[in-house]
């Protein structure tokens, strides 16, 4: 059975079709890729599913439930989690906090008001390793909002890492970050995602990382599912590299 | 060392606290009464001050309405004089919070719909419902003449019936003061680093990725109203006793404009911003209002300046010279 499946998902905004009805499904345990040229309805897509955007037709189903309807602190506490393309932090907070609040949320105490955060030795614990994890540890104390672009993408998947997901979606992790710094990222969430048999779904552009990262790959365009299959699949498939490459081979 | 860490803040915050507190202890031994008093009345807005920057400072919300809650601290206060002739301050105390909280609980359940501008002025409007009902609903509230509270019992009777007042306000009121006032420094700090405090710093933050972390933003947003509105209506009901007299004027929006300038005034971005802008406003009012017919206009220069030149208030300023110091050494 599929962890997360839409049934003819659909969005539109005005004339433009940017979700339309589609079938989408995510297996327990495997890193999907999602790809496709920009507008293709990626993130949409996680949108509609991870509660941010409300669905104009069809269905999300995780687990087997129906959460079409669910508020986004429903969906995450179900153990939908996401991260974001556009890097979305608590920049006033530090590092060690942005991840310290995913786990008190997690467990249900972000509505203690009359205990210190600093003194749960457990949170505080298994938020140092969070942070040992995605290599921010000796960022700990620096407010997030100072930390360069490569860390607060790296902070970014932590937080939503630390929320301990069924399902996690990566919003391209590596964008608006130096080719330089794109491996060494995709290297340590990899290696978190893989470590703890997390089910992830990355949206990507890149397409080393994404023929490097995923055990299979779903092709979008213009609000439509164009393809899916395994990485050799989707890399000798000419019209998904017509579609965003406009060659007729990745290679 | 994980143990060292934790104990850190606490540890830096007693530091600091200890010896002010300590100072504020033996202030009336030292200074005349009415420097006392003067003092506690200071104290008592910056509870206010307090409750106010839980708002501001910590979830992002601008209150333009929080005369409402120090103004139904202190009707509460006087209603009970009113209504159930008693004197005792414990139970002014108790009606004044518990009076505050509901109707904050009220007011804020609407407001926290809305964020920025239109949770500002929203705030304000219903506070000013609350100003024009003490206004005209004079058969309850006095209209403008208000109503009158006389000087209270403490400790159920043990402390009572005072020859002088000004003796009574610096001496056993200065201590009731400087109890609650400690008492709600404490209990704001353990809830600004709670759990719950950093929830309300990340919606401040970044309210959209707070939702992604299940945090609930609106249900936290209204809490933090009523414990804000509670602390206020706390300020209002220890205030009014020592004033002797509630006038619709403390619900009016230009009361609430004071409790916003004791957050500019110290700085919003720190703890100890609204309390030492709450005092340090006591006696420039004070001053100003001794010295000068136009003493608004010299607040409101100082407020213009501090804008301008002070963004980050006093208590900020302070920090940024002390750890320019620091580095020099």
């Amino acid at each position: 059975m599929s962890l997360l499946e839409t049934r003819k998902l659909r969005k539109y905004f005005g004339f433009l079709h940017a979700v339309d009805d589609v079938d989408f499904s995510v297996r327990p345990g495997e890193v999907l890729a999602l790809i496709g040229s920009n507008g293709a309805g990626k993130t949409t897509l996680v949108n509609l599913i991870s509660g941010l955007l409300r669905a104009d037709g069809g269905q999300v189903l995780f687990q087997g439930t129906d959460v079409t309807h669910l508020s986004v602190v429903d969906r995450i506490r179900g153990g939908i989690a996401r991260s974001f393309q556009l890097v979305n932090l608590f920049d006033q907070m530090t590092t060690f906090d942005n991840i310290a609040l995913s786990i008190f949320s997690r467990e249900g105490k972000t509505q203690k008001l009359m205990s210190l955060a600093g003194a749960d030795r457990a949170v505080r614990r298994e938020a140092l390793e969070v942070l040992s994890q995605f290599g921010l540890e000796t960022k700990r104390n620096v407010l997030a909002g100072v930390l360069s672009q490569g860390e607060r993408k790296l902070l970014d998947v932590g937080v939503a890492y630390a929320l301990r997901p069924k399902l996690l979606f990566l919003d391209e992790p590596t964008s608006g970050v130096s080719t330089r710094e794109k491996a060494p990222i995709m290297d340590i969430i990899s290696a978190v995602v893989r470590s703890e048999k997390i089910t992830a779904v990355i949206i990507e552009h890149d397409m080393d990382v994404v023929f490097g990262y995923s055990d299979r790959i779903v092709a979008m365009h213009q609000g439509a599912i164009l393809a899916q299959g395994t990485p050799q699949e989707i890399r000798r498939n000419e019209q998904v590299s017509m579609t965003l490459i406009g060659a007729p081979s990745f290679d | 060392m994980p143990g060292a860490i934790e104990a850190g803040p606490v540890k830096r915050a007693l530091a600091i606290a200890v010896p002010i507190a300590a100072v504020l202890i033996l202030i009336p031994y030292v200074v005349p009464p009415y420097q006392a008093y003067l003092l506690s009345s200071g104290l008592t807005y910056a509870i206010a001050g307090l409750g106010f920057n839980l708002l501001l400072g910590y979830t992002g919300l601008l209150s333009f309405g929080h005369a409402a809650y120090f103004g139904m601290g202190a009707y509460a206060v006087a209603f009970l004089v009113k209504y159930l002739h008693t004197g005792s301050m414990e139970l002014f105390l108790l009606g004044g919070v518990i009076a505050a909280a509901l109707v904050s609980a009220l007011i804020g359940f609407v407001c926290v719909r809305y964020t920025r501008i239109f949770f500002s002025i929203l705030a304000m409007a219903l506070a000013q419902v609350l100003w024009s009902l003490a206004l005209k609903f004079y058969w309850v509230t006095g209209g403008t003449d208000g109503l009158r509270v006389p000087t209270p019992t403490l400790l159920g009777g043990l402390v009572s019936n005072p020859e002088d007042k000004l003796d009574f306000l610096s001496g056993p009121y200065y201590y009731l003061v400087l109890l609650f006032f400690f008492a709600a420094v404490a209990v704001m700090w353990v809830i600004v680093n709670s759990p719950f405090g950093k929830a309300l710093q990340a919606i401040r933050d970044n309210e959209t990725r707070a939702a992604f972390v299940a945090v609930r933003v609106r249900r936290s947003r209204w809490i933090a109203f009523v414990v804000s509105g509670a602390f206020t209506g706390l300020a209002g009901a220890l205030w009014v006793p020592a004033n002797g007299l509630i006038t619709p004027d403390f619900m009016y929006w230009t009361f609430s404009g004071k409790i916003v300038f004791f957050a500019v005034l110290g700085g919003f971005r720190t703890f100890a911003g609204p309390i030492i802008g709450a005092v340090v406003f006591n006696y420039l009012e004070y001053f100003a209002v001794a010295t000068t017919d136009y003493w608004q206009l010299v607040l409101g220069a100082i407020l213009v300046f501090l804008v301008m030149a002070l963004p980050t208030g006093l208590v900020g300023t302070l920090g940024r010279l002390a750890l320019k110091l620091r580095s020099a050494d």
